[in-house]
């Protein structure tokens, strides 16, 4: 019985050593670690901005009557955006539209999963305004201010704070679709792993920890989310 | 200072308002009254445009407000307003809620804001509240913070729609109590309202209103509720007094 476990062990920092020590075969990892977060970023900001203006010209529309072609446009991106798979818009945009030039595939991922990752953010935050009673636009609209005050002092506060389950949601899905960057040839945390075993021919281990580091980010992403939303849910307090 | 003339409000193929002309005088303390589906929020609420008017014009301070070179945002600071659901913003303190709005437009600096709001919170004795937020409120409470919360804006006339309607009737005496006080200090008011006593003792004019139209207007309110003269208010009085 001691026996097998010490041979276990021995098996096991065996297994370690080859997959992450020799030849520096951490750095596979660490370095896609940075390619990873530098996607994810990049893609939220670009997501929460183009998916906030998205919101705001579909309910815009929904309660005005305005902007009917700028609405026609943003529901057909809808459309297609959430009607295909990521990886496929990926590769469009890296082997067909940025064919040509010569570009950082880390600035594509970026674009391609902020693009993405929009479409969804525009619905999660137009659910949010929808949320809202209209009542507060009237009385904020009653005392004066006009609608894009009201909207930016009275409803979006109120909409942020009813979504943030739903953006931290989008945010833990983002991070790890990110993991088929490895399609146009970039080395993310995902692709990292991968290398490895094509180089020791080892499955579990290399797997086994690109997943326990995705796990520990998205629990780093929960734990900001759910403190943000103590700090917005203190007037809920009775 | 409020007019109206050949009012009419279609919502769809519905005809909520009917050719509606008046006009509401500097002081008055104007009751409108009226079987439910008859226009008289429709009415209220075209009077600060939260309505928009079919057709017809509605002039304010010398202003024709439904014209499109009429700057509406300007008028409704002029224009308080109180909602039957209160609509006290809820991610905001008490405080907060009542000198948003000053601030926001730069009407007051913080600290007059403040000072204002606090004023009008003492004199209704919410004083201990400036810094908890609506959901610590009861309804009574609620509804007497949106009515100073208008009135931090200096209105020249109050707009009232059906203010005790979503009330427990405990509270509906104390936001009655500071309607009657403002009414004591000259504020031109119109109401929309089902409390036939506070429209007796307090208003100096009622309107009647029927399927989209006034149908009686009387200077004299004690006299419209011992003896109105049109048969569908006389029929209305019957069920409600």
């Amino acid at each position: 019985m001691q026996d097998f476990l010490i041979n276990q062990w021995n098996n096991f920092t065996n297994s370690f050593y080859r997959n992450f020590i020799e030849d520096s075969r951490w750095t596979y990892l660490t370095s896609g670690l940075i390619n990873t977060l530098l996607i994810t970023l990049g893609a939220l900001v670009v997501g929460v901005v183009l998916g906030f203006a998205i919101a705001m010209i579909r309910t815009t529309h929904d309660r005005t009557g305005k902007l009917g072609f700028l609405n026609a446009i943003a529901k057909l991106y809808l459309t297609v955006i959430r009607g295909t798979p990521v990886v496929v818009q990926l590769m469009i945009i890296y082997f067909g539209i940025f064919a040509s030039v010569q570009i950082n595939a880390v600035l594509v991922a970026i674009i391609a999963f902020g693009l993405n990752s929009a479409a969804y953010v525009a619905e999660i935050f137009r659910s949010g305004i929808m949320s809202i009673d209209p009542g507060q636009m009237e009385a904020g609209r009653s005392l004066g201010l006009n609608y894009s005050q009201t909207t930016w002092k009275i409803i979006m506060p109120q909409a942020l704070k009813n979504v943030l389950p739903a953006l931290g949601n989008e945010m833990i899905t983002l991070l790890k679709e990110t993991s088929v960057a490895g399609y146009i040839g970039l080395r993310d945390l995902t692709k990292g792993g991968d290398l490895i075993r094509s180089r020791t021919f080892a499955a579990f281990m290399p797997l086994l920890a690109v997943a326990a580091v995705y796990l520990i980010l998205v629990l780093g992403l929960q734990y900001l989310v759910g403190k943000m939303e103590r700090r917005l849910g203190k007037s809920d307090r009775r | 200072m409020i007019a109206v003339k050949n009012l009419c409000k279609s919502f769809g193929t519905l005809d909520v308002l009917k050719d509606i002309t008046t006009e509401i005088k500097k002081g008055e303390k104007v009751v409108i009254v009226g079987p439910s589906g008859s226009g008289k929020s429709t009415f209220l609420r075209c009077l600060n445009l939260l309505e928009t008017p079919t057709s017809g014009e509605i002039w304010f301070e010398g202003e024709q407000i439904n014209s499109p070179k009429c700057n509406i945002d300007l008028l409704r600071r002029k224009m308080g307003m109180v909602f039957q659901h209160f609509n006290l913003f809820p991610h905001l303190t008490i405080l907060r809620n009542i000198t948003l709005v000053p601030t926001t437009l730069k009407l007051q600096t913080p600290v007059e804001a403040e000072q204002k709001a606090m004023a009008l919170l003492k004199r209704i004795g919410l004083a201990d509240k400036a810094n908890t937020y609506p959901a610590m409120l009861s309804g009574g409470q609620k509804q007497r913070i949106a009515i100073v919360r208008a009135l931090a804006m200096n209105p020249d006339v109050m707009l009232f729609d059906e203010p005790t309607s979503a009330l427990d009737p405990e509270m509906v005496g104390e936001v009655l109590q500071l309607m009657k006080e403002l009414a004591d200090d000259g504020m031109t008011m119109v109401c929309v309202t089902h409390e036939m006593g506070f429209a007796k003792e307090v208003a100096n004019r009622v309107l009647f209103m029927d399927d989209g139209k006034i149908m009686e207007d009387s200077p004299n309110p004690a006299e419209f509720f011992a003896n109105p003269q049109n048969p569908r208010a006389k029929e209305f009085l019957s069920k409600v007094l």
